[in-house]
């Protein structure tokens, strides 16, 4: 018997607000869970406590204690179980003795992977319990989550109850991750903002050469009658110069950060596009493929346009208000205080109409999103909508998404067409104001009216500045939430790393498979486990199993595009987590259900994998993969164009393509999934016929729905809810009568039915 | 029970089916027909729409085994049996007003008042509150619990301000 206090400390601590409820003698506490929803399915915390009645923790029981402190509590025998289900958002945990339901409780999905735990637990207890087994710390729960604090299993990179990718709102801090990417245009950048500091104070200058223009020139003038045309043509000439120079340099500026702010785009974009292709295919299948693009295309483009423009535009019209605040100061306080005063509130009252505008144009967005919807449903659906004869029904559904994209539009036009008007008479406002005090200032002789003209000259080309300056909260907001997005790609680590020491693999592979224990969890549920597979060189192996019963994870298992949870994948004895995953990957030939090919010719298409292929080579694979003929057929031959926007192809004819690929790079590995359910059976012949020249001399695994074409396998490996169920060939199976026996009678049968029909 | 003898129970039921529920919760069904069936499931067809008309009685593996249009249909102790494991499984709160929220940018988590009680939603994305009717809303949140907000027209000012953000 093994003490409690040996046993590694996974022992829990209470909630804080549960540690005054509980009384302080709730020792020998062994897991705890504060489920969140009463019998009656109501929102209410309730604390479950599995702990040990006896010192040597033997027995267990479990307590129940609602928010109001009652208790219940429960002795728990040997032949007690939990069970956990789920439906519709609602966990269920439940209590059995050997002669019935005990207790249900229900939770919400938010916690069901602490339930887990806590069943887990119970389990293990159990276990101690009637065989005295120490229990081994799950090394499977090391890490901890930073955002929920519950564990992430060992395969999985990314917490998998909250996924903390979404859980932290953008912030604009974000942005300050782009230095990594400014770095290395330190220089230009420096440049960049003196020239920004230079061309500002040049458009500074003509106001400043209005004011002496005005004292010295206009108003003699007026009471003298002489012009003084040499000094006006000197201030003149002033004026042009400063203009001159505020083009150049502001030409000069613009250019070199337009230039930077591109490279800083170009860098963003393809470091996050080199470090997305090289993540694991877990990443990818949880993630939308739009979803992706967009990070990649808008975003950073987004970003690089905030940084070339807004930002820039911001940051000189900064430095147009210090340098105009100092200069106004520097004439005259006392005026300059008066002119400056009405600034913030000005801004305020923009940035306040602005913020109610926002959220009126996030909304026709949506909206208008929703008119597309409409589109894209209907025109690919066309054939159907016809043959329904529910063209109206389309309209109307039309109609009323623009009736209301009309509607959210009245109210934000009624906002929007006063904005403009509010920024003039606001800045009329402003300008009133100095003008009056002004005034006042030129009748008590404290200024001239140079001083009084260029303040205003100075006030006006600002309070124009105002309304894109009050523009830059939301465009930092757009490219910090933009920024973070790439970032979260960019900050994302691979689950399947790329080992530091690579085994050198040996130059002749012989192309052997051993899996050992092999097991693999994809979040709290188990999808293969405890698999033992030892597969020779040059075997077929067909995997059977009903649609879900882990045959395309073991594949993926043993190419290595996941991990293994538990035991091992050994290629000629390497674990294929030694090798490097370009070597690794280079060893398998793919023949896949739905044949991907890439935009290009089909030369192409077919040397994929070998780029440098000569053109016998690729004639030769494709007419090892019965290719050749039908590429002929074709106006361009192999020169054709096929993919997304190129010739379109059979079914039948892209997979062919697609075992020329595999051909042509000459695997030791071949794996061959569905690569015939997708068409018919007459081409699947033809498939075959070129399938058969792909297997010879290689390991193979073939997954197959339609079990006729596994019948030169080797073996046969049926599959069932993640465990190998029964091995043998074809003839060995069928005389078992196992499950294998019972799938291709059910075949047969429909064959058979299907034959009767058609005669 | 004999052959002869079940027809007549079925007919004096005026019933083709009958649940039995055990001492570990699950539920029986025998049909008229002589066969039975463990650990079947009751399901409403059209839980939103029109909860009380068409329910489905289904094997382990959702084969449906029976379909009724209404509980009328049942006698009183199958009715109960079929109320009690619906309740076991329906949750759908009611959203009678949203209290407060922690951002306007997504994702958010809303404090909401519900049928059952005071509780959190995180709304991922704004395609996941979808009209249900002109003044019902369908919101599923971030852990696939759906909430129904029955009349939006008629909740306090805050919750139509931040439904009206998010729509």
């Amino acid at each position: 018997m093994v003490q409690l206090s040996t046993l590694p400390s996974l022992l829990p601590t209470l909630p804080l607000h549960w540690q005054n409820i509980i009384p302080t003698s709730a020792k020998r506490l062994l897991a705890v869970v504060e489920i969140d929803l009463n019998q009656a399915l109501h929102f209410e915390k309730t604390l479950l406590r599995l702990w040990s009645v006896d010192e040597l923790g033997t027995t267990i029981g479990i307590t129940q204690t609602s928010s109001d402190g009652s208790e219940l509590h429960w002795e728990i025998d040997a032949d007690a179980y939990l069970k956990l289900n789920d439906h519709a958002g609602v966990g269920h945990l439940s209590l059995y003795s050997k002669s019935g339901l005990i207790q249900t409780w229900h939770f919400t999905l938010a916690i069901n992977v602490l339930i887990s735990q806590f069943r887990d637990s119970f389990v293990q207890r159990k276990e101690l319990a009637k065989d005295a087994l120490v229990i081994q710390a799950n090394s499977d729960l090391s890490n901890i989550c930073p955002a929920c604090q519950s564990p992430i299993p060992v395969n999985q990179s990314t917490c998998i109850v909250c996924d903390p990718e979404t859980e932290v709102p953008p912030s604009t801090l974000t942005l300050f991750k782009l230095w990594r990417f400014a770095k290395p245009y330190k220089k230009d950048l420096l440049l960049g903002f003196i020239l920004t500091l230079l061309s500002t104070a040049a458009t500074l200058v003509p106001p400043y050469i209005s004011m002496p223009l005005m004292d010295d020139v206009l108003i003699p003038f007026q009471t003298s009658q002489v012009m003084n045309y040499e000094l006006a043509g000197m201030y003149l000439g002033g004026l042009l110069l400063a203009a001159l120079f505020a083009w150049g340099l502001g030409w000069w500026k613009t250019y070199i950060l337009a230039l930077v702010s591109e490279r800083i785009g170009m860098e963003l974009r393809t470091k996050t596009f080199e470090h997305l292709i090289h993540l694991s295919l877990e990443y990818f299948g949880a993630k939308r493929t739009g979803d992706l693009m967009a990070r990649i295309g808008n975003e950073t483009d987004r970003i690089c346009i905030f940084l070339s423009l807004h930002l820039l535009d911001f940051l000189t019209d900064m430095l147009m208000l210090f340098m105009t605040a100092a200069i106004l100061i520097s004439i005259d306080p006392l005026l300059a205080l008066v002119t400056l005063l009405p600034l913030p509130f000005i801004a305020w009252m923009i940035h306040f109409v602005r913020d109610k505008l926002r959220y009126g144009f996030e909304k026709v967005d949506r909206n208008w999103s929703e008119v597309n919807n409409v589109l894209s449903d209907t025109i690919p659906g066309i054939r159907v909508v016809k043959a329904f004869a529910q063209e109206d029904r389309e309209n109307k559904r039309f109609i009323a998404a623009n009736q209301r994209n009309l509607e959210v539009n009245d109210r934000v036009n009624r906002i929007w067409s006063s904005f403009a008007p509010t920024v003039t008479l606001l800045t009329e406002v402003g300008l009133l104001v100095v003008w009056g005090f002004g005034i006042y200032q030129v009748s008590s002789d404290h200024i001239t009216v140079g001083v009084l003209t260029a303040f205003l000259a100075y006030i006006s080309r600002f309070y124009g500045r105002m309304d894109s300056m009050s523009r830059i909260v939301s465009h930092t907001q757009k490219a910090a939430a933009g920024a973070k997005r790439v970032f979260d790609i960019l900050d994302h680590e691979s689950s399947v790393p790329d080992t530091k020491n690579p085994v050198a693999l040996p130059t002749v592979i012989r192309g052997q498979i051993d899996l050992t224990n092999v097991g693999f969890r994809y979040g709290n549920r188990a999808v293969t486990k405890g698999i033992n597979l030892n597969i020779q060189p040059g075997e077929m192996i067909g995997l059977v199993g009903h649609s879900g019963s882990g045959k395309s994870t073991l594949v993926n298992l043993i190419c290595r595009f996941y991990d293994v949870s538990e035991g091992s994948v050994k290629i000629d004895g390497i674990d294929v987590r030694d090798i490097a995953t370009l070597d690794l990957r280079q060893l398998f030939g793919m023949v896949l259900q739905e044949p991907f090919l890439f935009f290009g010719t089909i030369a192409e298409n077919i040397a994929y994998g070998k780029p440098n292929a000569t053109r016998a080579e690729v004639v030769q694979a494709a007419k090892a993969a019965n290719a050749h003929d039908f590429i002929l057929r074709l106006p361009l031959g192999y020169d054709s164009l096929v993919g997304e926007r190129g010739q379109s192809l059979s079914g039948g004819e892209r997979q062919r393509i697609s075992i020329a690929r595999a051909l042509l790079i000459d695997p030791k590995i071949l794996i061959l999934d569905e690569a015939t359910s997708s068409v018919d059976t007459t081409t699947e012949k033809e498939i075959q016929k070129a399938l058969d020249n792909l297997v010879k001399g290689r390991t193979t695994l073939a997954i197959a729905h339609r079990l006729s074409t596994l019948r030169k396998a080797d073996r046969l490996i049926v599959l069932d809810k993640g465990e190998i169920i029964e091995v043998g060939n074809h003839d060995e199976l069928m005389a078992v009568e196992g499950t294998y026996f019972n799938l291709y009678q059910a075949q047969a049968r429909h064959a058979a039915e299907i034959a009767q029909e058609v005669i | 029970m004999p052959q002869r003898l079940r027809k007549r129970l079925f007919e004096s039921l005026m019933m083709n089916f009958l649940l039995n529920k055990d001492a570990f919760g699950n539920i029986r069904l025998d049909l008229s027909s002589g066969e039975s069936y463990e650990q079947v499931k009751v399901i409403r067809a059209f839980p939103i729409s029109h909860p009380d008309d068409g329910f489905s009685i289904t094997d382990q593996d959702g084969h449906e085994l029976v379909w009724f249009e209404s509980l009328s249909e049942l006698n009183a102790e199958n009715q109960a049996i079929v109320k009690s494991s619906l309740e076991q499984i329906e949750f759908i709160p009611v959203i009678q007003a949203i209290t407060g929220l922690n951002s306007y940018a997504l994702p958010s988590i809303w404090d909401i008042q519900t049928d059952r009680g005071l509780t959190k939603l995180k709304l991922k994305t704004e395609q996941d509150i979808r009209r249900v009717s002109s003044e019902a809303l369908l919101i599923t949140d971030a852990n696939g619990i759906q909430y129904l907000i029955k009349n939006r027209k008629i909740l306090d000012k805050f919750s139509k301000k931040v439904l009206d953000r998010f729509m």
